[in-house]
Formats: C-alpha cells, structure tokens, sequence
C-alpha cells in the first residue's frame, strides 16, 4: 500500500478454563445441553450477591505477570449496562478505570527474526454473557432467539493493546504468539473455533509520516486467524479506497465475510455505546497480597520467546525453527528432552519435519506416539555416525512409529544399515555399466541425470545407500573425478 | 436543571417510556439529586479517594469449587417462554 500505512490495536478475550464460573460455583463445561449450568447468580435472580473465584484472579495475575504488566494494588468491578437478552442483570460485571493488570508489553518474533514489540494497554477481569441463537429458518416462521445460559458468567480476561500494529501480517503474528503464551501458562484452552479466544481489531489508516490517527473501525470477532488477517487487509483496502476518493471513513463496527471477502457494517443501534460505568456496589476491591504476586511470578512457566531466543542463540536453530518448535508446550518439552541428548539442530529438523509428516496421517502428535525424545535423538546420532542414509533415516523413523522399537533395533530387524563403501562401489559400477547414454549425458555435462543414478542405487540397495557417497562414486567412475 | 432531551436520552437506555408529563417530573427529580452532587463538589476534597465501597472489606474470594446447578425445569420455571430447553425470547439479529 503506497501513501498510507495502516495503525491497528487488537482486543482480546479469553475465557479462563477455571472450574467454576466468575461470581458463583455452577461448572464451566462446552457442549453440554443448554441451561444445565445455571444457579440463581448467574441467573441474575432478584437479591444474590456474586463471589469472586480465587482461581480466576490468580490466572488474571498470571496473564499479567507474563505481558509485564503492572499489577493494581487495588482493582475494582465495575458495571457496563446495557440491555440485551443475553445479559440477565442488564449489566456486565467488568473493570473500568482501575483493571487489575495495567500497562505491559508483549515481544513477538516475526518469522524473519525481527522483534516486534506490542505495548499493552490493559488486562481486566470480567465475565462471559451466555449464548444467544436466532432460531431463524431451524423452525417454520420462527422470529424467535434462545438463550442458553451455560456460558452466562464465563470468567473472561480481556487484553487490550495499543495502537501498535502497522500491518494484517503483524497483528497476526503477535496474536498466534500471545496465544502460544497463554497456552504455556495454561489458563484457557485458547481454542478460536470453540470461542475461548476472540479476538476483535481496531484498524484505522494515516498518511505515512503522520503522526495523528485516522478515524477507525472495529472489526468483529473472527473465529481464526486467517480470516481476521483476510478481514484487516480487506478493511484497510476499503478505507484507503474511502479516502482516496475524498471520502471519509465513519467510525463503526464492521464484519468481515470470508465467503464473500465483503466488508458490512453492522448498524450499532444509537446510544449503544452509553454504559454509564459505575462502581459494582455488591463486590469488594481485589488488593492482591504482593507475596502472593511475587510468588506467582516466580513459577511463572519458560514462556515461547525466552525459550525462542534460546533454541536460536544457544542451540543453532533458525527462527522459523524456534516458532514451529514453541508452538505447544507439549512440543517443546518434547523436543527438549531430545535436544538435550544429540545435536540440537538435526533433532529440530527431524522433529519438526519427518517425524511430524509421517505422523500427520495418522492424526498423531509426536508426543502421543510411541516415538520418545531420546528415540529421536539415538537416530540422530546414527545418522551422525553414518550408520544409515537419510532414506533409510526415514525408514527407521516409520519402523519406530509402528513397534515403539530402539532405532538400531530396527535398523537391525529391516536391514537398513549403510553398505560400506566397497560393496557400494560394486554397485554403483554395474549400474553405471548396464545404463550407458546416462553415463553419457553425464560426461556431456547434464547434471540432472544424477538422480537417475541415485534412484537406481537407492532401488539396488533398498534404501541402504548413502546419497551423497552415490554421487560421489558415480562422479569417480563416471568422470574420473 | 438538566434538559428534557437528557432526560429522554437516559430513560431510553432505561428502556422506560414516559409520558410528557412523567418526563417533567423526572427532569426536576433527577436535577434535584445532581444538585446534591455539586454541593459535594463545592467542598474541598483534594487528597481524598473516592468512595467506591461502602465496606471496608477486600478480597472476598471463592474457592474455585463446582456447587451443584439448579436442575434445569427450575431454572427454566419462570422464563417467559420455554423453546428448545432455552429461554425464548423475541428475535435477536
């Protein structure tokens, strides 16, 4: 985009995978039947009180702690009022002026291994409204919606950053690593299609060089990443189209169409946005006993970027290596305990590349197979020992997969061992022998023709030999060099 | 003295429809309650917090333990309208 860069500021929410809901004890649960987890709280029955759940603060103060946030000494609820079926006070019970976690920043790695810093504005706490469908054409002339209080009173922590972001692919990137975050913390399931993780964006445009900021609108709740990338893009092509046409962009909430990749506005109803905020009279402050915070702090779990920044300044690996690697705490501790017997680098790329591939048809992940870290790191080292072939490697992989075996025992039972060197001579000669015009195109200078060669000995051995000494003998038969 | 237009404003977000002649009463009530404010603000109130409690009480918290849920006929019982085990309510889109 020339002449104009894009100013973007995401919101997120998270449901805490606590066990119980935010003010009363009734269970969180997904895909239970409708209304079987209410009680007069959440409810919004005439005279309860709400009680706080311990465990949601302690995440709240864990999330915050993990974003560098300041933590409040003292934060209060607040009510948001306004009307709307699936709010059954009339009122949210969030946080206003004093949250519980106040500015931080977050630090995502882009893919070429550039820092993106991301200032947070806010972490709050508050609670889920419950789940609202328009029956629409489900039951003849339906003009009815139903409400399903499960998910009414959900904890929530709702992350707010600044203006930050100058890009779709930016934003993107920080928010698949404030999840990985979060999931290494292990306070929500983050799962964007269940709805644990919503995240909305603030996108306006500017002149480059300017410092103000253009008028901006919200884009809603998109349930992946991709689709909120695809919405970003397609929302600032259309206010860049808006202003380069004279025009001006209305601030308002819009909604991306991934079907279409139409933008629509949604008509927010007039005076939507007059909460009238005040003081929740029936909750006390949270003044979180600092002993408490620090202790939280120090068993806060290695997050992605110190283990990123790890993986490539004491371990070798590329930064795309880092970001597939931390992708899941499970995959981490796994790769770990492999890097920490063989050479690191070699474990990332098996780990990371075969291993996965060949256990994606089976749906598994590296960690549920009968693969373990130190199998993967005994392959490695025969590989490093050329022992086996990388083919062969691959072989051996697929064996371990199946029986659970050591790797030299299936080397052993499948015969994948490298030939030395003089029974590979033998058949690299009686290739080269009984294939003439290849040899000739050899000599003639068309490389390419040495992955005949390769795949011919490749066939011959089963697999046992190794590419690079194939070339090698091929070249001094065929080339005598 | 607020005007009628804030009056009809914050009745709207109240969902309450008044009568022009309720709407009068309630601009000369609800000024009457602002007035209390500004006597508070003509006092001197530098260095001190705002109240936002009553109680001088903090951190009241929960364990994090399931209790049981209201059966869901009971927690159903007053709703308006009863659709698909749900509330019924009219259409929202």
């Amino acid at each position: 985009m020339s002449g104009f860069e894009p100013v973007i500021g995401v919101e997120i929410h998270v449901q805490l995978s606590t066990r119980t809901k935010m003010f009363c004890g009734c269970e969180l649960s997904f895909g239970d039947p409708p209304n079987v987890h209410t009680c007069p709280v959440c409810l919004a029955h005439p005279g309860v009180l709400p009680v706080v759940n311990e465990e949601a603060v302690r995440r709240a103060l864990m999330i915050g702690l993990a974003l560098g946030c300041e933590i409040a000494p003292r934060s209060i609820f607040h009510r948001k009022n306004y009307f709307y079926p699936d709010l059954p006070k009339a009122y949210q019970v969030s946080q206003f002026d004093i949250p519980i976690c106040g500015r931080g920043e977050f630090v995502a790695i882009r893919e070429d291994g550039s820092e993106l810093r991301v200032g947070i504005t806010r972490a709050h706490l508050e609670e889920d409204a419950a789940k609202l469908t328009h029956l629409g054409g489900r039951r003849a002339g339906a003009e009815e919606s139903v409400v399903d209080f499960n998910r009414g009173g959900t904890p929530l922590v709702e992350i707010v950053t600044e203006p930050d972001l100058r890009s779709a692919s930016d934003a993107v990137t920080f928010l698949r690593q404030l999840r990985q975050t979060l999931l290494f913390l292990g306070v929500s399931d983050c799962s964007m299609e269940e709805g644990s993780m919503r995240a909305d964006a603030n996108v306006s445009i500017r002149p480059v060089g300017s410092h103000e900021f253009g008028t901006k609108t919200e884009l809603k709740n998109m349930n992946s990443f991709r689709f909120l990338e695809r919405g970003m893009d397609a929302e600032i092509a259309r206010q860049e189209g808006i202003l380069r046409d004279g025009g001006r962009v209305s601030q308002e909430t819009v909604h991306y169409e991934p079907e279409t990749g139409h933008i629509t506005s949604l008509r927010s109803k007039e005076e939507s946005h007059d909460y009238r905020y005040f003081p929740e009279p029936d909750l006390v402050p949270v003044a979180p006993d600092p002993a408490w915070v620090d202790e939280l702090r120090a068993n806060l779990p290695e997050l992605p970027l110190s283990l990123r920044r790890r993986m490539v300044d004491d371990m070798g690996l590329s930064a795309e290596d880092a970001l597939v690697l931390t992708e899941s705490p499970e995959l981490v501790a796994y790769f770990m305990e492999a890097a920490a017997l063989a050479d690191p680098k070699a474990c990332a790329n098996w780990i990371r590349g075969e291993l996965r591939a060949q256990l994606r048809d089976a749906g598994t992940e590296p960690w549920e197979s009968k693969v373990t870290p130190a199998h993967v790191a005994a392959l490695v080292d025969l590989l490093a020992a050329g022992t086996v072939s990388v083919p062969a490697a691959k072989e051996v992989l697929a064996g371990m997969i199946e029986t659970g075996d050591q790797p030299a025992a299936v080397v052993e039972a499948k015969g994948l061992a490298q030939m030395d060197e003089s029974d590979l001579a033998a058949v690299i000669a009686a290739i080269v022998e009984s294939n003439p015009d290849q040899a000739q195109q050899l000599r003639d200078g068309k490389d390419k023709v040495m992955g005949f060669f390769v795949g011919q000995a490749m066939k011959q051995t089963g697999g046992r030999a190794d590419p690079q000494a194939v070339q090698k003998l091929v070249r001094e038969l065929v080339l005598g060099s | 003295m607020i005007d009628e237009n804030t009056v009809r404003h914050v009745a709207r977000l109240a969902r309450l429809r008044l009568e022009p002649e309720e709407e009068k009463v309630m601009q000369e009530e609800l000024s009457g309650i602002l007035e209390h404010i500004d006597a508070i603000r003509s006092m001197d109130l530098d260095g001190v917090p705002p109240t936002t409690h009553v109680l001088a009480l903090e951190n009241v918290l929960r364990a994090d333990v399931p209790r049981p849920s209201l059966p869901r006929e009971e927690a159903l019982r007053e709703a308006d309208d009863v659709v698909d085990e749900s509330f019924g309510v009219p259409r929202m889109d």
